[in-house]
């Protein structure tokens, strides 16, 4: 996101990862050695536990509460409410911000504390925050970094994961005046210090939500930094954001799920910090909101729901284990991918939640390579659901016309093995690089690799003569 | 042991000295190698692209045409891992699905059959004194489960297989992906590459693999000598005079 980057939006994928490995090397470095690192971690925390055993588990807990998400949100709703929270139900973005301008407006709300949360960034919550006059600060250490930079996250899990220390340090001792051999640790204080007086002065926080309870109407939150646990108890008001894909049946579930994601996530055995939110302050209680609203957010859950293979896709957690494990996320971080969900996870649910037409070519963002599906802690898979949207790509007719054309013919081939061997010795002998121009397939290929070099005689040839 | 080869798009064309070295193998180990003609493609290529009804069409052929062998043999992960993995989700029908699976279960890669058929640990010495790095194709990795084996081959015959981190990360090839969004696939090799410990040869199952790592070494003037693994294991058995693969 320098300079003159290509837009913001899935379809320049391929421009802005050309840019982003062109003008911005250091970027693959941040973004290459932050994933190694949180990947080797991951493999470590799975390898101390039957993890195989926890993510069968995983899956089918979150799948069972997807299959029965009526009942299951109705449950939720009704405990949400037993506890003095108050419910509100969003179909789109909208919606969403509807119910927020409301607090906003009943509280006389001027400074907002958020935590991080992926949905939050899903709906431009703090877009929304701006126009009505009201100045949202986020407190998660990697969200406040790029919020002074002005920059959506990178990943779902460190959203400042492609700047360096070295950056970080620059921009902390402009904004902040650190020294600029700060060590990460006093950039932390420096940034605790600022935001202290935020979460004293801010009437309203907005979070996001890892898991909803049915039984208990409880939210469950992961952090590693205790300003989630600020952010829902110092201000007056709490919102919590949370999409119905969250929900699951009961509060002992929370146990091994919370444990997965940290696993899975940071290869923590569990997050410094849970907080598991039940409601307003109570008569006797210390601290806490007054009151506390949970916002159960559809925004396009439902139609992708609705797909038969790609549901699957709701189960995840949000972990970024795949993320970063991914070879094509490594190279270029979340920017690239022009929306909120980046990586593996991002290609799968943005056709359902944009809309296949905004979504393309995400879905062919991956080489299939499947290691994405060997780390996800719930089991989606990846590939499956990457191939599903291009297939439904195809029959859709939003590929090329050339490329429908050429795999018809090449089908066609292949069932008639006499043509198949001719035409494939004459592409054997096709000069690449002058054929590249009029054939797109070769064109991709002689940009970055020089052409391969075919065999003297095929190896039906070899075969028909003889070999010894 | 009756082995048909299935030699794959890229093999007959950019790998036919590897397929050959494959023969030799296979025949090494006792087995009798036939080679069906009418095979054609697998169908990996439009199955990965979306095209589920052409993947579909040549998944009819293929299990015709391989009918009748009692083993199928392919010196090609990512094709073994299309017949063996996908071939029977990918039916439309329950015959097809039968004739499908019926297939996966007499399908092996070449280093994958060889030690797990024709149970061979041995091979001979000829690879004594080479540096190797062997890259694991995703598919042969993931979907067929073949890691061991291709070590366990090249260190018999006298390989010292070394280390690499980046061993088991994707090249970057993914048969399309590569041709589709070539500035990422391109960085992805570069990491296979710029992590690659001083070896003599890197080696692969996977043809494809071994093309996009050799094309974006030689655009970057890398002097890294790329070979199949059959051609290399072949040289395992018959030494230095053996016939060289083409890659
Ligand atoms: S898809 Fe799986 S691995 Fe990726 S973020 Fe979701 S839960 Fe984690």
């Amino acid at each position: 996101m320098t300079g003159s980057s290509p837009e913001y939006r899935p379809g320049a994928y391929r421009e802005a990862a050309a840019h982003s490995l062109r003008e911005t090397p250091m970027v693959r470095d941040s973004v290459g050695s932050a994933t190694r690192t949180f990947d080797s971690l991951r493999a470590h925390a799975y390898a101390d536990v039957e993890s195989d055993r926890w993510r069968d588990w995983a899956r089918d807990v979150k799948g069972h509460a997807l299959t029965h998400l009526d009942q299951y949100l109705e449950q939720a709703e009704r405990s949400l409410v037993r506890n003095g929270v108050h419910v509100h139900w969003a179909a789109t973005a909208e919606d969403v911000h509807r119910v927020i301008a409301k607090v906003v407006e009943t509280h006389g709300v001027r400074t907002v504390v958020k935590s991080k949360s992926m949905l939050s960034e899903e709906l431009d919550v703090n877009a929304h925050l701006e126009s009505l006059g009201v100045r949202p600060v986020e407190t998660d250490l990697g969200e406040y970094i790029i919020q002074l930079l002005d920059e959506p996250p990178s990943h779902i899990v460190g959203p400042a994961i492609h700047r360096s220390l070295d950056d970080c340090r620059v921009l902390f001792h402009e904004r902040l005046g650190t020294p600029l051999d700060s060590e990460p640790d006093e950039l932390a204080a420096a940034a605790r210090a600022a935001l202290r007086e935020d979460f004293l002065s801010a009437d309203l926080g907005i979070s996001g939500g890892n898991f909803l309870a049915a039984d208990t109407g409880t939210v469950a939150l992961i952090e590693n930094e205790g300003n989630i646990r600020l952010t829902t108890s110092v201000p007056r008001v709490h919102v919590a954001l949370v999409g119905i894909e969250k929900v699951v049946p009961r509060f002992e579930d929370l146990a091994g799920l919370l444990q997965l994601t940290a696993r899975a996530a940071t290869g923590q055995p569990i997050g410094l910090f849970v907080s598991l939110i039940q409601g307003p302050r109570t008569g006797d209680e210390v601290d806490g909101p007054e009151e506390v609203h949970v916002v159960l957010v559809d925004n396009g859950r439902t139609t992708l729901f609705e797909d038969d293979v790609a549901w699957e896709a709701l189960r995840c957690v949000r972990c970024g284990a795949c993320l970063n494990i991914c070879p094509v996320y490594r190279q270029t971080g979340g920017h690239a991918y022009g929306w909120t969900y980046s990586g593996p996870i991002g290609a799968i649910i943005s056709p359902g939640l944009l809309g296949l037409d905004r979504a393309l070519p995400l879905p062919h963002a991956s080489s299939l390579c499947g290691a994405c599906t060997d780390v996800c802690p719930v089991r989606i898979p990846i590939p499956e659901l990457l191939i599903h949207w291009r297939e439904r790509t195809v029959d859709e007719g939003r590929n090329s016309t050339a490329e429908r054309l050429g795999m018809k013919a090449y089908a066609g081939l292949a069932e008639r093995p006499g043509a198949f061997s001719a035409a494939a010795s004459a592409l054997r002998w096709t000069p690449w690089r002058a054929a590249g121009r009029a054939l797109p397939v070769l064109s991709g290929w002689v940009q970055e690799r020089d052409a391969p070099s075919p065999s003297p005689r095929s190896f039906r040839d070899l075969w028909r003569e003889g070999i010894e | 042991m009756r082995v048909a080869l299935f030699v794959t798009c890229l093999g007959d064309q950019f790998f036919a000295e590897a397929c050959a070295d494959a023969v030799r193998l296979l025949r090494h180990v006792g087995a009798e190698v036939s080679f069906p003609t009418d095979q054609t493609c697998c169908g990996q290529p439009a199955f990965n692209s979306g095209h589920r009804r052409e993947a579909l069409r040549m998944m009819r052929h293929t299990t015709q045409v391989f009918a009748d062998a009692e083993y199928v043999v392919l010196p090609s992960g990512s094709c073994a891992g299309m017949v063996r993995s996908m071939y029977s989700g990918l039916s439309d029908t329950d015959e097809a699905r039968a004739a499908a699976e019926d297939l996966a279960a007499r399908t092996y890669e070449l280093s994958e059959f060889l030690v797990s058929v024709a149970d061979c640990e041995e091979l001979g010495d000829g690879l004594t004194g080479h540096r190797v790095a062997y890259h694991h194709g995703c598919h042969a990795l993931r979907e067929l489960g073949v890691s061991d084996q291709p070590v366990t081959l090249l260190r018999s015959c006298g390989a010292e297989v070394i280390e690499w981190s980046a061993d088991r990360e994707c090249c970057g090839f993914g048969g399309t992906f590569s041709a589709k969004l070539p500035e990422v696939s391109a960085a992805m090799a570069d990491h296979k590459l710029d992590t690659l410990p001083d070896v003599d040869v890197v080696t692969s199952a996977d043809g494809g693999c071994l093309l996009q790592l050799s094309g974006r070494a030689g655009r970057r003037e890398l002097p890294v000598p790329f070979r199949h693994l059959a051609s290399l294991l072949w040289q395992g058995v018959a030494g230095a005079e053996a016939p060289r693969g083409s890659a």
